[in-house]
């Protein structure tokens, strides 16, 4: 219960917050849709509307508070019209439907989870390298650093069109992208777990006449494991990011990046934010779930 | 004084070592010279920064000296090591906390291609000699800190080398289980007949333990005196309030004190 409060608390704020804000943010449209159907609304002109500010229009027309809940095209959805459409999508719709964000967080899912595969698996492999060789670790890590200061937005077209040219399509493009933000993050902290061993454990093994990969393997791998775990759970949230970005130039409209494009080509704000929810649930379950795994392991060697 | 009969285990003569450091060279030791015999118990006192810890990262071959001639098994220090002539123990336990009591002292064996049957004999004959037959299965964190420290020592024990070197091992511990490990170290030692260099600044401990105490100064680090203890092997813990150890301890911390004023 202690747990769940401030949870509850932030969420309840949230909420009030966007039910707030609501009224505000859609007052322009539903007292132009008001007037069409025959309502006196202050002001009558719609230029003069267009110029006012939406405080005052929300106070000289109070009437439309509730209207402004229940718009077909609201700017910003209420959380109410946003569940709905949630419900509508995730439930009711068959999961082979194209409108179900089911299908569409799965395409989005195998992307991330292949690409979190490959930018762990390549993660590791570059902090092995860079803790065992000194040329590595002048090399490597500048470019590993330079790689996360270009935006993603501008490169994730590039290596789409790249891989399109040479007959790679699919899913693949996706996870490299997918790849490329996760590995990041397991770089920098299997780096810092493969050197977390003291000079005093390195002296030990050193009174054992121990080669580097007994060392590696009894030794700084498993004194790894509290680190490549907080990693891991920024990498999964990274590589799910890195997905959707990559769905977004695709235009295939496939995935949840591809439902918030078509949702912004249609001005479906619901769409969009029911996407957008979705993405965040399933980003919270990934690093839960590894949550729960480094809980686990890490419990059974004692480090927790 | 009596010398070593047989040839010495340990032997350094007019070893020196320069630490480099960024602003000035640091003379860690200078000239020090000693012979340490199969079977000695030997102690190395002093303020810190005397180099008695130096020293003994020397003889294992953890620092190299450079100048004079260090030999360990009529080996130089780093061939010895290779050779795994001695087991060490550090001021603090440095047991993996994802390994069993057991498991750690494992490690070692593990690493130097014991077979499973010959590990699991070995682990059982150490911990039975550090008294912790009933705790192998048990986790590090469920063991205090000075079941913690025996556990590193039967970790030492556990490949039979000769030659045991203690860095301060009780140094974290609390007076009165440092005694009851005292006690513990002196009947093992008896048992095992290891020689054994031993890193202490407890003066009551150097001189309940040790066949031979080498007295050190800081500032280059260099031996003040070595004192042949008269004590007899057996060595109750009330051997302390005899008029023989009250002399020795004396003549340790003039020693101690005599390296302060020329320091």
């Amino acid at each position: 219960m202690s747990k769940v409060l401030p949870v509850l608390a932030v969420v309840a704020s949230i909420f009030t917050l966007w039910y707030a804000a609501v009224p505000f943010m859609n007052v322009k449209e539903t007292l132009t849709g008001l007037e069409r159907a025959g309502t006196t609304v202050v002001p009558d002109n719609p230029i003069a509307r267009r110029d006012a500010s939406a405080v005052a229009l929300v106070l000289r027309n109070s009437f439309a508070i509730p209207a402004t809940y229940a718009q077909e095209r609201p700017r910003l959805p209420a959380p109410h019209q946003v569940a709905q459409d949630l419900w509508e999508t995730v439930v009711l719709k068959k999961v082979t439907s194209k409108r179900s964000l089911v299908y569409h967080g799965w395409i989005t899912l195998s992307a991330t989870l292949l690409g979190f595969t490959i930018g762990t698996g390549a993660g590791i492999l570059l902090a092995v390298g860079i803790v065992h060789s000194r040329a590595m670790d002048m090399s490597v890590m500048p470019w590993a650093i330079a790689s996360q200061t270009i935006p993603i937005l501008a490169i994730a077209p590039m290596i789409i069109v790249v891989l399109n040219s040479v007959g790679i399509q699919g899913v693949v493009p996706k996870a490299i992208i997918s790849a490329y933000l996760s590995f990041f993050p397991v770089v920098v902290g299997m780096v810092k777990g493969l050197r977390a061993p003291d000079a005093m454990q390195l002296d030990l093994l050193k009174t054992y006449n121990a080669s580097g990969s007994q060392g590696f393997w009894k030794l700084r791998l498993p004194a790894s494991m509290p680190y490549l775990f907080a990693s891991l759970k920024i990498g999964v949230a990274a590589a799910l990011v890195g997905a959707i970005v990559a769905e977004l130039p695709a235009g295939g409209a496939r995935g949840l990046g591809g439902r918030m494009l078509t949702g912004s080509y249609y001005g479906q704000m619901v769409q969009i934010w029911s996407a957008l929810v979705f993405a965040a649930v399933l980003a919270a379950s990934l690093v839960l779930l590894i949550g729960w795994l480094q809980n686990r392991t890490l419990k059974r060697m004692g480090l927790l | 004084m009596a010398s070593p009969v047989n040839t010495p285990v340990i032997s350094a003569k007019s070893l020196d070592l320069t630490f480099q450091t960024a602003d000035a060279p640091v003379q860690a030791l200078k000239d020090v010279s000693l012979d340490i015999a199969q079977g000695d118990f030997v102690s190395f006192i002093g303020p810190s920064g005397c180099g008695k810890t130096t020293f003994l990262r020397c003889i294992a071959g953890l620092e190299t000296p450079t100048g004079g001639t260090l030999t360990v098994n009529g080996m130089p220090p780093d061939e010895a090591r290779r050779a795994r002539a001695y087991g060490y123990v550090f001021q603090a336990a440095g047991l993996y906390p994802w390994r069993t009591i057991a498991g750690n002292i494992k490690l070692p064996l593990e690493i130097m291609g014991y077979s499973k049957a010959e590990q699991n004999d070995r682990v059982a004959r150490v911990l039975e000699l550090v008294e912790l037959s009933d705790f192998g299965a048990k986790y590090p964190w469920q063991l205090s800190g000075g079941m913690q420290q025996r556990a590193s020592i039967a970790r030492a024990l556990a490949f039979d080398a000769d030659i045991l070197l203690m860095d301060e091992p009780f140094g974290a511990l609390d007076e009165i289980v440092r005694d009851h490990l005292n006690e513990q170290l002196l009947a093992l030692w008896a048992r095992t007949n290891k020689t054994i260099g031993f890193v202490t600044h407890s003066i009551p401990e150097a001189v309940y333990l040790s066949t031979k105490i080498v007295v050190m100064s800081p500032r280059p680090g260099r031996i003040s005196d070595v004192i042949e203890s008269p004590l007899p092997k057996e060595r109750p813990l009330d051997i302390r309030d005899s008029p023989e150890f009250i002399e020795i301890a004396h003549r340790v911390r003039e020693g101690l004190r005599a390296g302060h004023s020329d320091a």
